[in-house]
């Protein structure tokens, strides 16, 4: 496996597993304006999963499709960060999350837009007008629940003190990452942190929530290693029809 | 089968100029700014196209119907591609696209990332009521004037 496939399944990954469950609230969010703007979200950032593993597939050059890396790998083999694939539990937790990702999208996708790879900065190009729209939407309600009623601070609170943890994986280093960084296709994961953190403190003080004083990070997803037990589970569903009608259709 | 049947780039352009986008057949493909390019080489026709939002479901069946138009047409060799680079903008939207959503009731995009006035009654008094709306490409406003909510083409 090389380095460069290994970047464009994280890319395509994180953009997978966070756009299915994204997905999850079609028809069950808390309101209609709500629903349709977390079906929207997901239908982008599965579109920009068709760019990325598009991408993947065919720099792997083993007769993949983006829909078999989509469909047909398990859980092992997704390389989404481990935030990204923890169940939504409520809408709090659900636009905490993706503020959280969004805040530090927005400089990646940004970086790579210089990318050495033309495929890489296309692809960065177009996705970051989406990021961009989508985390002025999570950065508003994040606020506006957090400065809400008692109720929905204490549930923003708590979204982000269970999300904390696996925040930090988006920035941990690594060899690929290493690899990318001396080829000029990414910067490193750690360089976009400080932007992360300046937008994610502005928006908690706005939000009347506490900044968590533990830097601990879970890590094992970027790298496949350790994935927890929720995204096997929300493969199984996710993957579902390709499992047992291999090849079908629309 | 017309005796002319030499086909040519501006034929081309004026036969994609009459397929309405599927979500809003008020305004056609080329007025919407997702058409490319149009190469011909003989009979064979290659038309590039160009999403406005990654995941936007409308791309499948404008290909389809790009197909379906130029086949009427007589043109029997007809391929589409795609490319992202560089990224859809609403700038690239037509005057005359502008004018026809506005006259169908959808705000056309503005600089500003907001309406400029109500496409029912012309009101400025307006207010954003989400940012996600019945496509990908729309947002969802309100007019405190008429009170009529209305869709808003996003700008981006």
């Amino acid at each position: 496996m090389t380095h460069l496939f290994e970047f464009l399944l994280r890319q395509g990954d994180n953009a997978l597993v966070l756009g299915h469950r994204t997905s999850e609230w079609c028809g069950t969010a808390p309101a209609l304006e709500e629903d349709i703007a977390l079906a929207n979200t997901a239908l982008d950032l599965i579109g920009q999963t068709q760019l990325w593993l598009d991408y993947a597939a065919e720099v792997e050059g083993a007769g993949r499709s983006a829909n078999d890396l989509a469909f047909l790998r398990d859980a092992y083999d997704f390389r989404n960060a481990l935030m990204l694939e923890v169940p939504n539990e409520d809408f709090g937790r659900a636009l905490m999350r993706q503020f959280l990702f969004d805040a530090a999208q927005v400089p990646w996708l940004d970086a790579l837009q210089g990318s050495s790879d033309s495929r890489v900065a296309e692809i960065a190009a177009k996705s970051v007008k989406e990021a961009r729209y989508h985390l002025e939407r999570s950065a508003d309600t994040v606020i506006a629940l957090g400065d809400g009623t008692e109720e929905s601070n204490r549930r923003m609170g708590a979204a982000l003190t269970y999300l904390w943890p696996y925040a930090g994986e988006m920035f941990a280093d690594d060899a690929t990452d290493r690899a990318m960084r001396e080829a000029d296709v990414a910067p490193l994961p750690s360089e976009i942190r400080p932007a992360w953190q300046s937008k994610v403190e502005e928006t908690l003080g706005f939000a009347c929530l506490t900044w968590p004083v533990s830097d601990f990070a879970h890590s094992g997803g970027r790298s496949g290693a350790r994935h927890t037990e929720h995204l096997g589970h929300m493969l199984a569903s996710m993957q579902v029809l390709q499992r047992s009608y291999p090849g079908a259709r629309w | 089968m017309p005796l002319d049947t030499a086909i040519s780039e501006a034929k081309v352009w004026a036969w994609l100029d009459k397929v309405p986008d599927p979500e809003i057949p008020v305004i056609s493909v080329v007025d919407l700014g997702v058409v490319r390019g149009v190469e011909v080489e003989g009979g064979a026709v290659t038309v590039t196209l160009t999403p406005t939002y990654s995941g936007c479901p409308a791309m499948a069946v404008i290909s389809l119907d790009v197909e379906t138009a130029l086949a009427r047409e007589g043109v029997t060799s007809v391929t589409i591609k795609t490319r992202i680079a560089p990224p859809w903008t609403t700038d690239w939207m037509s005057d005359a696209g502008r004018a026809k959503l506005e006259a169908y009731g959808i705000a056309p995009p503005q600089a500003a990332g907001g309406p400029e006035r109500c496409p029912h009654c012309q009101s400025t008094d307006v207010e954003k009521i989400s940012q996600f709306g019945s496509t990908p490409c729309k947002a969802q406003w309100r007019c405190r004037d008429c009170l009529e909510p209305f869709d808003y083409f996003k700008c981006i």
